[in-house]
This record gives structure tokens, C-alpha cells and sequence, in this order.
């Protein structure tokens, strides 16, 4: 399940941060990713709720360590 | 697809390499490039990409021609750098090269009283003022109009601050609310309530002569619930669900084009499937779907009603169809139900040419130029081709249902106007009628290359009783595109399918749209040492597209197969098929003296001619159509 969603989540990761060899993984933080500041993490989560049909709360958006929480979370709202 | 507005679905879909092609854009025709891009469904992250390529080309120095520099305003209660890009990039779309200069955060007041503020000075060409509920005084004044009504004022007032030393025309938002109420449908009577607010708030906005930007109808046309999501009010002090920036973006954009004076001012509407239902020339006056009776026929009418509104309101209606021009009149003279009279189209151009030339046509005899065409037209295939070939002529993409059209055709805002006057009351009429054809001055763009860009798949079978009853129905129904119109029965044809010297041909068509079905059907029995071709039709659906010499290849390869001399071509003429009383000349077939048509195998193949040489013959098989 992880890996698949994490294939999902790469073309949008891709696409927000205008970067073609960007790879995924559980431990990355915003701090590691060029250009992923305030602004852009408001557009990845709006990507990522239009390609997959969720919605975050602003708790949920500001409370994420890394890409494995954010890998996680979504597990959670797409099982329920 | 389906209709959505928050995606702005009447734009095409994006290209997959967009960021690189944003990223390319450079050089002369970067002004050009930057648009044709801007011209897509995008969404946040394509319009952020696109704003980024704008950028670039701007800090280089570089030429932006042809597109017409603005300067926007911007005073909101809220952050604007989500807004910037997003508007910079949807101005694109509309031929603007934007420039935005913003009020630092939250400072709508304190900036406009500073006396060196840009957003006093004569230079900006329009200010944009984007309050929301957060930045009004709602809930003061419950029960109390007096209280309530001072509030309102209080409300205007940042609004009568940037009337009194803004030099630019203002454009003003209307308020939207959350869906959130205070007793529930008792808030529009209370005073104080924050309904009862907005709806003030909004009348007095309306009254004052500004420029509207109407965010209520915006907000309402996709749900106040989706629009007022509190989570980015929270996390940036976004007054709304960022993904419905496109949207708000795109609206806005449309309105600096709209002072600009460059909304578009004409309809262009195809014929068959989009102001009817159905095909004339095969199904008849009678046999069209138009007006009560049927959902489509309903669907179709609304459609007539649409264009007819906007008529009243200044845009010029013109028809361009691939028909026969007598037989598609008829509809307008005859059918009962057409609310559209040959009286309300300013041009007609019915025939059986490229759209695209059509089109250029149409804006020369109204003496517009191009972009301010809008064709509406049901066959993907067809827009396609006009947007290549005419790319700033908009061309919505439309849903399978046609009950849709209009509200796809609305939410494009084609015609987004700052104004309206006796004069565009009057507007359409005096384009008058125009009996006259335009003709044609060059055809446009390459017509082979757009075909080869259909990827169109030809298959050819012979008669078998699975195709026998569609068949069957192309020979009873096909009027147009058929040589000899001979209704034969199913009877007959299971006849020709037991006959070994009888040569029958279903002939199928896909392309990148999608499966045609069997659109072409071929009867060719011997006379002789000849084959003589009885039969030879195809659907006017996929007519222009050269689908004709592809079967002709096929049916000579297979003549020779068989060891035939030639082929006889006959045309019967039934006061409908016009369109293929030269085919036969055309495609290489001598006169006879009897008035048929004959092609000589023997003679081409022994003069090497290879016009006619490439059909795949057997049962099902396919060739990729060159052309």
C-alpha cells in the first residue's frame, strides 16, 4: 500500500516542485526539497486532495513531520 | 468528460510535457507561445508553472508581443501571493501581459492614504478590491437596523476611501458567505444577520457603478460548503479553497479583458448534434431531433434559446456547417420548432470545406477579426482542427450531453461584458441577413498533417450477418455521401453475401476520438470483365477527412486480385448528393459515353501508376491511413 501510494504521490510531488528525478521517501522532510516552502505545501495539498478525492484539515496540513506521516495519514482517510 | 467548473473543463486538456514546455518558452514568439499555453485547463500547480516561465522572460528582457501589458491593483484582506502568479498566468489566457501591484497584507486603508502609494497613481489600469467576510464587520446591529445599517456603512467605507483617490476604474468584489447561519432561514429577514449584511453589502456594491466582480455567483455556482473551506483561512489566510483559484483567477482575468474591450462578439454555431439532434441531410427535415417530445429534443431547444438571449444582448449569431446549404436552410425555413430564424444569423457559411477557412470567412464578412469568433460545435475532431489550425479562435470543449451546452458555453464567459447599452440591444440586427456565400480566399493551415494527427485506423470487412443490419441501416439512411442511393433489404444483402462474384465491403473508422463504428459500405458486381460498382456510400459524419481514396485503394487492389479490367463508377443524382457528382473524375475515373465512369486497371498497372496501389485486402484487416 505504501509504495503504491508513494508512486501516486511522485508525479504530483514532481509536478509541484517543477523536478523530474524527484524520488519519495518515508524519512524526507520539506526541509530536504528545493522550492517546498508555506505556499507550495498549500499547493501540493491541494493536488493532492483533487487527485485523490480527500480533504485535509489545517490541523492535519501543519502537523506533518515528514513524507512517511503524510504517507500514513492518507492511508488512514482513504481505508475510512 | 464531465462538467465541472471548478476545472475549467471547456478549455483543453493540458499537454503532458507542460512544464517543460513552460520552461522552453523563450524568444520572439514567447508572447504567442506563453498564451497558446495559458489557453489549457490548468490547475494550481500548471498556472504557478506557467507564472514562473512568464517571469523568466520578463526578468530576460525578453519581447512579450503580442500581448497587451496591464497593470492591476490589488487591495485584499487576505494574502495575495497564491493570487499573483495564478492571475498573472490566467491574464495569459486572455491576451494580457499582467503586471500586479499589491498593498502589502491587510493594509487596504493605510496604503490608499499614503500619498506616494503606486495604487493612487494614473499609471495602473484597474484596481481590483477583494474583500471577504473576514475583513467586514459582520453580526453588529442583531435585530437593530439602525446599528446594522451603520455597520454597512462602516463596511463601504474602505470602498469609498479607494473611490475618492484611486485614479484607476475600480473593480469591486461581492461578498459570499459560509453556509453557516444564525437561526437558519429566519437570516434574511433580521437585520444585523450576516445575510442580511451581504445582501445589503452587495446591493449598494451593484449600485455604485464599479466594476462587479460577482464572487457571490461564483462561489454559489460550485457550493458555498466547497468554496469557504476554513482550512486555508487558518493556515495562510486564504479566503477560500485554493482549489477553485483557477476559477476565481480566470474570472477575473476575463474581466481586464473585458475593459479592454477584447470579449468576444460572435457565436459561431455548428449544425447537425449541436442545434439539432441528428443529421439533415441523411435523416430528413422530418427526421431531426428539435423541441418537446424527447429529453434531446428539449436539450436542443434550450440550446436555440441560449443563443437567441445572447443575440438580444449584442452578439452576432453565424452558422458554419459541413452541409448542403439548400438542404440545412430548409431546417431554418420549415422546421416548426426552430426558434432560430434564417433572420437572426448574420453569415452563413454551409459547405462542405474546412471549418477553419469557414471561420476566417465569417470574421472577414463581419469585419471581426478572428478572436473575437466563438465556435460551438458537438465533434471533437472538428475543434481540434480549428484550434490548430486558428488557435485564437475559442472553441469550448464540450460533455456528451448536449442539456449541458449551455452551461458550459456560459461558465466559459466568452462574453463577459463591463457594460451594456441600447446600442449592443440593437448590435445584432443591423449585421443583417446575408444571403450571399463568402467565398473562400485560401485555405488554412495543413489539412494533412491535421489528419495525420487523428491516427485514423481504417478496417474493412465483408458483408457477414453481425454488420448486415447496420449495414442495412446505412443504406436506407445515407443521403449524402452516396453515388447511386440504392435501398437495398437485408434479403439482398444476405443475397450478395452468398454470391462469391458479388464484392462487398463494410468499411470501419477509429481515430484518437474514439471507434466511428462502420461508417462506409462498398457493392461492386461484375459486368463483364469490369466490376461495376452499385453501391458506394459513407457517413457524412467522417466526410473531409480523405477516408474516400483509402477505400477506392482497397477496392483496385482487390479488383486485381480477382483479375478485373476496370471499374465502373456510376452517379445517380437524387437532388441530395451533390457533394459526390464529381467523385469519380476526381479520383482518376474516365468519362464513358453513356454518362458512367470507368477506371482501367490494366492501363495503371502497365503505366506503373501507383495511385491506387496500397489497399490491405482481407477480412479485417487494418492499415494506418497515410495521407
Amino acid at each position: 500500500m505504501t509504495d503504491t501510494l508513494l508512486a501516486r504521490l511522485t508525479p504530483i510531488f514532481r509536478d509541484i516542485f517543477d523536478n523530474d528525478t524527484l524520488t519519495l521517501r518515508p524519512s524526507m522532510t520539506a526541509a530536504e526539497v528545493d522550492g517546498w516552502d508555506s505556499l507550495a505545501n498549500i499547493r501540493l495539498f491541494v493536488a493532492i486532495e483533487v487527485a485523490l478525492g480527500i480533504r485535509f484539515s489545517a490541523v492535519e496540513i501543519s502537523g506533518l513531520a515528514n513524507v512517511g506521516a503524510l504517507v500514513a495519514l492518507i492511508e488512514r482517510k482513504l481505508a475510512g | 468528460m464531465n462538467w465541472e467548473p471548478a476545472s475549467l473543463s471547456w478549455l483543453p486538456e493540458a499537454p503532458s510535457d507542460f512544464r517543460d514546455r513552460c520552461r522552453q518558452v523563450s524568444g520572439s514568439g514567447a508572447g504567442r507561445a506563453l498564451r497558446e499555453l495559458a489557453s489549457h485547463r490548468l490547475d494550481g500547480a500548471h498556472l504557478h508553472r506557467l507564472a514562473g516561465g512568464l517571469a523568466r522572460v520578463v526578468a530576460g528582457g525578453g519581447s512579450l508581443d503580442p500581448l497587451e501589458p496591464f497593470r492591476l491593483g490589488l487591495l485584499s484582506n487576505g494574502t495575495t501571493e497564491m493570487l499573483i502568479p495564478a492571475l498573472a498566468a490566467s491574464a495569459l489566457r486572455h491576451g494580457l501581459a499582467l503586471e500586479v501591484v499589491a498593498a502589502p497584507f491587510g493594509q487596504v486603508a493605510e496604503e490608499m492614504l499614503r500619498p506616494d502609494s503606486p495604487l493612487r497613481g494614473r499609471e495602473l489600469d484597474a484596481i481590483l478590491l477583494a474583500l471577504d467576510h473576514h475583513g467586514l464587520p459582520l453580526g453588529e446591529g442583531l435585530g437593530e437596523p439602525e446599528t446594522a445599517e451603520r455597520a454597512r456603512t462602516a463596511a463601504l467605507a474602505p470602498l469609498a476611501l479607494v473611490r475618492s483617490v484611486a485614479q484607476a476604474p475600480l473593480i469591486v468584489q461581492t461578498l459570499s458567505l459560509p453556509p453557516e447561519t444564525l437561526f437558519g432561514h429566519l437570516d434574511r429577514r433580521i437585520a444585523g444577520t450576516a445575510r442580511h449584511f451581504a445582501e445589503d453589502f452587495n446591493r449598494q456594491v451593484a449600485a455604485l457603478g464599479d466594476v462587479v466582480f460577482d464572487v457571490a455567483a461564483l462561489a454559489e455556482s460550485v457550493g458555498t460548503a466547497a468554496w469557504h473551506d476554513p482550512a486555508p483561512w487558518h493556515l495562510a489566510r486564504l479566503s477560500f479553497s485554493q482549489r477553485f483559484l483557477p476559477l476565481y483567477a480566470e474570472h477575473i482575468a476575463r474581466l481586464l479583458a473585458a475593459l479592454r474591450g477584447k470579449s468576444r462578439r460572435c457565436l459561431v454555431l455548428d449544425l447537425d448534434n449541436t442545434l439539432w439532434g441528428g443529421v439533415v441531410g441523411d435523416d430528413g427535415l422530418d427526421g431531426i431531433v428539435l423541441g418537446p417530445g424527447s429529453p434531446a429534443g428539449e436539450a436542443f431547444v434550450e440550446i436555440q434559446r441560449m443563443a437567441l438571449a445572447l443575440r438580444a444582448r449584442g452578439i452576432v449569431l453565424a452558422v458554419c456547417s459541413k452541409n448542403d446549404e439548400a438542404i440545412a436552410r430548409e431546417v431554418f425555413r420549415r422546421h416548426p420548432e426552430m426558434l432560430i430564424k434564417e433572420e437572426h444569423i448574420a453569415v452563413f457559411q454551409v459547405n462542405w470545406d474546412d471549418k477553419a477557412s469557414n471561420l476566417v470567412a465569417i470574421a472577414g464578412r463581419l469585419n471581426l477579426g478572428i478572436e473575437a469568433l466563438v465556435l460551438l460545435d458537438d465533434n471533437p475532431a472538428e475543434r481540434e482542427r480549428v484550434r490548430q489550425a486558428l488557435p485564437t479562435v475559442a472553441v469550448p470543449d464540450l460533455p456528451d450531453d448536449p442539456a449541458l451546452f449551455p452551461r458550459v458555453l456560459s461558465a466559459a464567459g466568452y462574453f463577459e461584458a463591463v457594460t451594456f447599452s441600447d446600442d449592443d440591444r440593437h448590435r445584432a440586427d443591423r449585421y443583417g441577413e446575408d444571403n450571399h456565400r463568402v467565398e473562400l480566399r485560401e485555405r488554412l493551415g495543413d489539412l494533412d498533417s491535421y489528419l495525420a494527427s487523428l491516427a485514423m485506423r481504417v478496417e474493412f470487412f465483408s458483408f457477414d450477418p453481425a454488420n448486415r443490419s447496420r449495414v442495412t441501416q446505412l443504406l436506407n439512411k445515407t443521403n449524402q455521401f452516396n453515388l447511386t442511393t440504392r435501398r437495398h433489404t437485408e434479403a439482398t444483402l444476405k443475397a450478395f453475401e452468398e454470391n462469391p462474384a458479388a464484392f462487398t465491403l463494410a468499411v470501419r473508422l477509429s481515430d484518437r476520438w474514439g471507434d466511428h463504428g462502420l461508417i462506409g459500405v462498398v457493392i461492386a458486381l461484375p459486368s463483364g470483365e469490369d466490376w461495376e460498382i452499385d453501391t458506394w456510400l459513407m457517413s457524412c459524419r467522417v466526410l473531409g477527412r480523405k477516408v474516400e481514396e483509402r477505400i477506392l485503394a482497397h477496392v483496385v487492389q482487390a479488383a486485381r486480385a480477382h483479375g478485373i479490367a476496370g471499374l465502373i463508377g456510376i452517379y445517380r443524382p437524387t437532388g441530395r448528393n451533390a457533394l459526390v457528382a464529381e467523385l469519380y473524375p476526381r479520383l482518376g475515373f474516365s468519362p464513358l459515353s453513356d454518362g458512367r465512369w470507368r477506371l482501367d486497371l490494366r492501363a495503371e498497372e502497365a503505366m506503373g501508376d501507383t495511385r491506387h496501389a496500397g489497399g490491405a485486402d482481407g477480412e479485417g484487416q487494418q492499415a494506418e491511413l497515410a495521407v
